[in-house]
């Protein structure tokens, strides 16, 4: 009898043991410590999940490779991928309870002084924000919490050809020659000029991107925290939002916005059925990939910066993409920072994606060639107010980096809507001073 | 679970209790005995408790446990990560009762409400037709009722096919000659239109089961001899189909009304709240996870459930559910 009991207390014991170190919790983290980077890369140890957006790299087998190039390095680190289809909404929920893998990206929806009680902090802003892009995205008082995955520029995706054939060979340099080289493609090859794609929603939200490039202006996104009117006359949203409202009234976009299909519009741009659409960097391989697949000519996919010059020149702004985050509750933080400083600096994912790399000395990717070529200027826009303005954004619920306002200015481009263009963007700026004012009390 | 009923067992406790004491245990008693022994036991009493507890768990856990946090929630400024809320009492109400905008979006609910009335009235149709000696009867009924059992996102993406710019509906419309260039989910009115219609065609198989059971159930005497007094088939639906399945379209109509307050998935998934097809669930969901406002999020949620309860206790009001005689 007293040995049964044991050998139940015993199994209980285990039982005990196994269920608090499968939540990922027990007594790993105390908040504050940092995740420091491991001085002997031989001797750091552990399992860690990485999470991620990209299921698609996950089932071909693509991070796993990484992985495994990871191990060369790090041989006693053992790393697995959570590949999750709808990373904000379930990420979010799973930050309430403490198994959110070692390695993640920080959703959008936590708020910036959240950070220090979910993600570990990777170190000061005097050491990361010379190495890094964007470490003031994730700054809180004086520690980085985050390091950007990659960074892009925006602007349109084309068809070199297809433009060529309407006999535009020059990037348009104001909204204006945009438009005009728009209309050529429509009349001289019969193609649909600029493509939506208002029915999968998210690559309406790539124009918002373009803030700071329009006025060259690093500070841009930083200039939106607080009751400034953002869509007034002459403000970068402005112009932005104004083009796109006068492709779509001029007849310039698709017939049918509303049942426009995004895997089916890469297929269409490389094969000249499209004329441009508006997208970050990252794009442009998989556009490439898919004029590869179905016989065409990558080549003939083109980057061109958004139609509007300062002193003569092009601007790009470089923007954040997600920001990767130890966990707070993670038991192998070292090992969690290898993985993350691995995979920005020497995995050469920033290069096969076509993107920018996070790293500030590294050169800039053979997708952006042409803006180098053509002496577009490169900046960084500075993050360090975006917690601030999406805060604002929120409470307007507006949403710059949601579709629901772009597809309304669309349907009121196109008549589907009540309403004038003045009428929208007057109550855009009502909404975003007011809900400024409330913010900021 | 033999067909005594409870209150069979309680009358003979109430016989038995005077004698006192414990009922006898003796090995092999008369049946009766051995059935007040197992009667009495405590294991008994606790029996249907044993029956119920998995389902009541299980709907506790995952139907009241999360609508009382959503409640709870409602009543804080939580944005949905945050591990700190703060409580703000009523200001979420108050938000949305102050913001028009917000109830704006039931008008859109007035297509669903007009498309449930076709719908209801369509699934009867078929129903009384098919309740009648008809060829190919079951055929009809399983056509009728295959719609329902259908995945809302995969009718959702069907139907976005189809009303797509040169899909389905425009391409038999052209066989037809009628040539269209109309974008049908283009403009707000024909894409509410449209959607409602997506609605229609995927739940009339639903009405349509309910009220062919209940026509079925009508004893087949009662045409008969309505056949002998002279009763055409109009009159037949009319004096002995409508009266005696009147409950059965009662509760059609409760369902049609909370259904069209709260339709989801079908707008969603096919237009996503665009070009005016916002429905008050689509925005809620925008609240909570768009805009990160889980507290008013939660609030609206609330109000929906209330205006719903207040919807149906009004309809029971004006039409009560009164017993079915027809004898």
């Amino acid at each position: 009898m007293g040995k049964k009991t044991t050998a139940l207390s015993g199994a209980l014991l285990t039982a005990v043991m196994l269920t608090v170190s499968a939540c990922g919790g027990g007594g790993g983290g105390a908040t504050g410590e940092t995740a420091a980077a491991p001085a002997d890369p031989k001797e750091v140890s552990g399992e860690i999940k990485v999470l991620t957006q990209r299921t698609d790299l996950v089932q071909n087998g693509a991070l796993k490779q990484y992985a495994a190039d990871f191990n060369k390095i790090y041989p006693k680190v053992k790393v697995s991928f959570d590949g999750i289809t709808d990373y904000e909404g379930e990420v979010k929920i799973r930050m309430s309870a403490k198994s959110y893998g070692d390695v993640l990206f920080i959703p959008g929806a936590v708020a910036k002084n959240d950070y220090p009680k979910f993600f570990a902090p990777l170190g000061t802003t005097a050491e990361l924000s010379s190495r890094y892009r964007f470490s003031d995205k994730t700054e809180v008082d004086g520690k980085v919490y985050g390091i950007a995955q990659f960074g892009t520029a925006n602007g349109f995706v084309y068809n070199k050809a297809l433009w060529r054939k309407a006999g535009v060979t020059a990037w348009p340099e104001t909204p204006q020659e945009f438009l005009d080289g728009l209309k050529a493609v429509k009349a001289k090859t019969g193609a649909t000029p600029y493509y939506t794609n208002f029915k999968d929603g998210w690559p309406l939200v790539q124009w918002t991107a373009n803030n700071g490039s329009v006025g060259c202006d690093a500070q841009a996104g930083n200039k939106l925290a607080g009751p400034v009117s953002p869509w007034k006359e002459g403000s970068e949203l402005r112009t932005i939002d104004g083009l796109l409202h006068d492709i779509v009234e001029q007849g310039l976009s698709e017939k049918d916005p509303t049942t426009t299909n995004w895997e089916n519009s890469k297929s269409l741009l490389a094969d000249g059925k499209i004329g441009a659409m508006m997208l970050g960097s990252w794009s442009i391989t998989q556009m490439q990939g898919v004029a590869k697949d179905s016989g065409l000519n990558p080549a003939d996919i083109g980057f061109m910066p958004f139609p509007v010059q300062k002193a003569g020149k092009f601007c790009a702004a470089l923007v954040s993409d997600y920001q990767q985050a130890v966990s707070v509750h993670s038991k192998n933080k070292t090992a969690a920072r290898a993985w993350i400083d691995w995979f920005t600096e020497k995995s050469g994912f920033a290069e096969k994606e076509g993107v920018v790399s996070a790293v500030k000395s590294a050169p800039m990717p053979a997708t952006l060639k042409e803006f180098v070529d053509n002496d577009v200027t490169f900046f960084d826009r500075s993050e360090a107010k975006t917690a601030a303005v999406n805060d604002i954004d929120d409470a307007a619920e507006i949403g710059l980096n949601k579709q629901d306002y772009r597809q309304k200015l669309i349907d009121t481009a196109r008549g589907a809507e009540k309403g004038s263009l003045e009428d929208f963007f007057a109550d855009l700026n009502k909404r975003w001073d007011e809900a400024a004012k409330t913010v900021g009390s | 679970m033999t067909g005594r009923s409870t209150s069979d067992s309680t009358g003979r406790r109430m016989r038995r209790d005077p004698q006192g004491g414990p009922p006898p245990r003796s090995g092999r008693s008369t049946t009766t005995g051995r059935t007040r022994s197992w009667r009495d036991s405590p294991l008994r009493r606790i029996t249907p408790w044993l029956f119920l507890a998995a389902p009541l768990a299980l709907l506790i856990t995952f139907t009241y446990v999360p609508v009382a946090s959503m409640i709870s929630y409602s009543f804080t400024d939580w944005d949905g990560v945050s591990p700190e809320r703060e409580n703000v009492g009523f200001d979420n109400y108050v938000q949305i009762f102050t913001r028009p905008e917000l109830f704006r979006v039931f008008f859109v609910s007035g297509y669903y409400l007009a498309a449930s009335v076709v719908q209801i009235a369509v699934a009867l149709y078929f129903a009384v037709v098919l309740s009648f000696d008809l060829r190919f009867r079951n055929l009809f009924k399983g056509i009728l009722f295959f719609p329902y059992l259908i995945n809302g996102v995969a009718i959702g993406f069907v139907f976005l096919y189809f009303f797509q710019d040169g899909g389905t509906l425009d391409a038999v419309l052209s066989w037809l000659g009628v040539a269209t260039d109309h974008p049908w989910l283009g403009d707000p009115a024909s894409a509410n239109v449209s959607l409602a219609g997506v609605s229609v065609w995927r739940f009339t198989g639903l009405n349509f089961v309910l009220f062919l059971g209940a026509i079925q159930s009508i004893p087949g005497e009662l045409y008969e001899a309505a056949e002998l007094d002279g009763a055409g088939k109009w009159k037949q639906f009319r004096h002995i189909i409508a009266p005696s399945i009147k409950p059965v379209i009662s509760l059609s109509v409760i369902l049609a009304i909370s259904g069209s307050l709260s339709v989801f998935e079908i707008p969603y998934i096919m237009t996503g709240g665009a070009t005016g097809t916002q429905t008050f669930v689509i925005q809620t969901v925008k609240l909570a996870f768009q805009f990160n406002k889980t507290g008013l999020a939660s609030a609206a949620a609330v109000v929906l459930l209330l205006i719903i309860l207040l919807i149906t206790w009004i309809q029971r009001r004006l039409v009560p559910d009164d017993k079915v005689d027809l004898v």
